[in-house]
């Protein structure tokens, strides 16, 4: 049957048909409907890991046990898998494995940019490329093929465009592999050195041996263009900009296995146009590629390593016309995103900056935090790192950091990796002061389940972590839970935790204000009589609240009464209608 | 044929997927090559969004590229003129004229530029600006927009009423079906 479908989606269909039974995965944009749509197929069990390298050595396991299985997750998430992926690169795999990792060049929701390509040569395991929804459900199942075949997990490369656009493909049927029992091999699964040091050799032949099935593959393909005086080699996305931009004009090498790559293929395509050139998002891998093979190409030298490419952008490049429409000769202000009207996350932020307090942050939706007015945060680097720098922060800076430095971070997150951190501070004594935003849902990859929400990734009741438990549990003694909404209690809670002698966690929890069960007590009305314009409501950035003909004015479309602004107006000209 | 291309633009959490949802739907039961390309992740919490869905007989890129829409959707009158440099010469805007401030307009750092339909419409661009919150409204739901604006849309597409209706009963809940049809037809209308 032809269908729209999501990358994401595909490939969820592709592990479906292609007989896995045991996904474990990670939220992160743009990798996170994988799982989603994985969890709707009965016959597949799914779940949510706390992160991304528990879900691979989950993952792992499965396959250990025979299943054939998966695991996906974010660029960033591939580096908290890391560790794993190296090794099980040596042990090679029992049923197959399939990793899928999701590039976001342009950053539409990450912290960088970085290019994964570079842990498929890192690791010696092989990484396919789908360019379009067809290809990622028909690359999901050769994955599997392949994967068994060669012994090796596989990486299945997405990125943005391709995770996040919808296009047709055909559905097929679920086909199961043979059934496979777990069978006992010390030399193959116990990496100790005697054992590696006999496994490394093989990694090195399965490469040579993958290398000579990219020179066949149908997946690595040539296709003829009118006009041989440009050759172009690309895969992804970026594949998919060239023809639009050059239809069969040029002759294309497009490589749907970006590693490890053809050698004798490029060269005899190289060979038969004039001019060589690499059209790839990011790092110039495939660029590098051919010049290790000697081959003069052009690539980075034409587009840029940072950010998307497009189809004006190739042709532009590439000698081709391009014509923008008209712009408005006008500034038009940006919209950044913002916390959402009634959002537990913005009194929190609010007093944080009323304190004057400096502010390690974390990944999630409060990151926004940073954003003006609220203007909160001092760092953001990965998922868990408030916690962890908050320890070396207060035990390396001057006597009065420990009173006025704070870390902010997420109840999905803290369990990702702040429990970690917050370890260390219990155990080597830092006088830290920990805030736990906890909302009781993933909230920016859009509300997924975690180990603290009491349910599984399939909705169903589970065993619930009890983060005051929790952490009393790993040594903290001094453990608050505060209502965000009410601001005065925040306040002088933070401010006795801070100058508390003792490491503390200050559990700040109310459910996520989109979440469908919370109920709202209804709009905030403005009295313009009363309003004397003090712009005091102003500096919470509540998407809700203008200022019109210098009067604060409520949009009652995105109020839900939350009353954190009400607690900022002197004059009583904010309220709930009686 | 041509590709055809739809730009979908809006404020995080108006409903615009629903909108790409629906037209790609309708699309593909046509026969055609269908791409829609979203966005997700941290531009849906109140920040600029733009979805493209494009058709023809064979479509690469999921993308639409500068000069190249047939036809903006907006949800929102500042996105709509955020976008003119994607609208081919002689093209359309459909915008919805509702105003919804950026944060930087709220924290005073930065102005709502004024007139914006008469300035969009002085450069080679048809523009068709409708108060698609107030038909919503009408309809039964502010949260109705998008089918107001699909409504619209329709009037400018040579798609059948049969071809609509079976895309919307597909994509809205059963509940709400009436109320969607309604907005539908308010702004197909007005």
């Amino acid at each position: 049957m032809k269908t729209l479908m999501l990358g994401n989606e595909a490939v969820a269909r592709g592990l479906y048909e292609g007989g896995c039974s045991f996904v474990s995965s990670y939220p992160g944009t743009p990798s996170t409907e994988i799982t989603e749509c994985a969890a709707k197929y009965e016959e597949l069990y799914a779940e949510w890991a706390p992160n991304e390298k528990v879900a691979l050595e989950a993952a792992f396991g499965a396959c250990l046990s025979g299943k054939r299985s998966f695991c996906a997750m974010k660029h960033v998430g591939l580096n908290v898998a890391a560790d794993p992926l190296f090794t099980i690169s040596y042990t090679g795999v029992h049923a197959g494995l399939v990793i899928g990792v999701a590039d976001d060049a342009g950053m539409h929701s990450s912290q960088n940019e970085q290019d994964s390509r570079h842990y498929a040569q890192a690791s010696k395991i092989p990484m396919l490329e789908p360019s379009d929804s067809a290809e990622a459900l028909a690359f999901a199942k050769l994955a599997y093929e392949l994967s068994e075949e060669f012994d090796t997990a596989v990486l299945l490369k997405m990125c943005t465009r391709v995770s996040h656009s919808q296009s047709v493909v055909e559905t097929g049927e679920r086909v199961l592999p043979a059934q496979k029992k777990y069978e006992k091999n010390p030399g193959k699964y116990i990496m100790m050195p005697a054992n590696a040091k006999k496994r490394h050799p093989e990694v090195e032949a399965r490469t040579k041996a993958l290398t000579a099935w990219a020179e066949t593959t149908k997946i690595n393909r040539i296709e003829a263009g009118s006009d041989q005086s440009c050759g172009i080699i690309t895969s992804s996305t970026c594949y998919q900009y060239v023809k639009e931009a050059f239809g069969d004009t040029y002759p294309v090498l497009k490589l749907g296995m970006i590693w490890p790559m053809p050698e004798q293929k490029i060269r005899e395509f190289a060979a038969a146009v004039k001019r060589l050139v690499v059209v790839e998002e990011l790092d110039g891998f495939i660029e590098t590629h051919c010049r290790r093979l000697g081959l003069s190409v052009s690539g980075k030298d034409l587009f840029s390593n940072i950010g998307e490419l497009s189809q004006n952008l190739v042709k532009e490049k590439l000698g081709g016309n391009v014509q923008a429409g008209a712009a408005l000769d006008e500034v038009i202000p940006a919209r950044p995103p913002v916390m959402c009207a009634g959002c537990p996350h913005r009194s929190i932020f609010y007093v944080l900056k009323k304190m004057n307090l400096t502010v390690l942050g974390d990944i999630g939706c409060y990151t926004l935090g940073a954003v003006q007015p609220l203007g909160a945060i001092d760092t953001t680097i990965c998922m868990g790192a408030s916690v962890s720098g908050l320890h070396g922060f207060v035990k390396a800076g001057d006597k009065e950091s420990a009173g006025r430095t704070v870390a902010v971070i997420g109840d999905s997150t803290f369990m990702h990796s702040g429990v970690t951190g917050l370890i260390n501070i219990a155990y080597n004594e830092s006088n830290s002061t920990v805030i736990i935003l906890d909302n009781s849902i993933t909230g920016m990859t859009g509300h997924q389940q975690n180990p603290t929400t009491g349910y599984n990734l399939k909705g169903d009741p589970c065993a619930k972590i009890d983060l005051e438990s929790l952490c009393h549990a790993v040594g903290i003694k001094r453990v608050r839970v505060v209502d965000p909404y009410d601001m005065e209690i925040c306040q002088a809670v933070i401010a006795e935790e801070l100058a508390a002698k003792e490491p503390s966690v200050i559990i700040s929890r109310r459910p996520c204000a989109l979440l469908k069960y919370v109920k709202h007590p209804g709009p905030i009305c403005s009295d313009a009589e009363k309003c004397k314009g003090c712009k005091a409501c102003m500096k919470i950035g509540c998407p809700a609240i203008s200022m019109v003909d210098g009067k604060a004015k409520i949009d009652a479309t995105l109020c839900v009464g939350c009353g954190v602004c009400e607690q900022l107006c002197k004059f009583d000209a904010l309220g709930r209608a009686e | 044929m041509e590709t055809k291309n739809i730009m979908i633009v809006g404020v995080g959490g108006q409903g615009t997927l629903l909108a790409s949802k629906l037209l790609g739907r309708l699309l593909l039961g046509k026969g055609f090559d269908v791409k829609v390309s979203e966005v997700h992740g941290m531009s849906q919490r109140g920040g600029s969004v733009v979805t493209y869905v494009r058709w023809g007989d064979r479509v690469c890129s999921p993308i639409i590229d500068k000069g190249q829409a047939d036809c903006i959707l907006s949800f929102e009158l500042l996105e709509a003129a955020r976008y003119t440099e994607y609208v081919k010469p002689g093209g359309r805007i459909i915008v919805n004229s509702q105003q919804i401030n950026p944060m930087p307009v709220i924290a005073g750092m930065a102005a709502y530029p004024e007139n914006l339909v008469e300035k969009m419409a002085a450069l080679d661009i048809q523009v068709d600006a409708l108060d698609a919150l107030s038909l919503a409204e009408e309809a039964g739901s502010s949260k109705a927009v998008n089918l107001v604006l699909m409504g619209r849309l329709a009037k400018h597409f040579d798609f059948t009423d049969e071809e609509w209706m079976g895309a919307i009963e597909q994509s809205v809940p059963s509940k709400f079906l009436e109320l969607n049809k309604k907005a539908f037809e308010l702004g197909r209308s007005a």
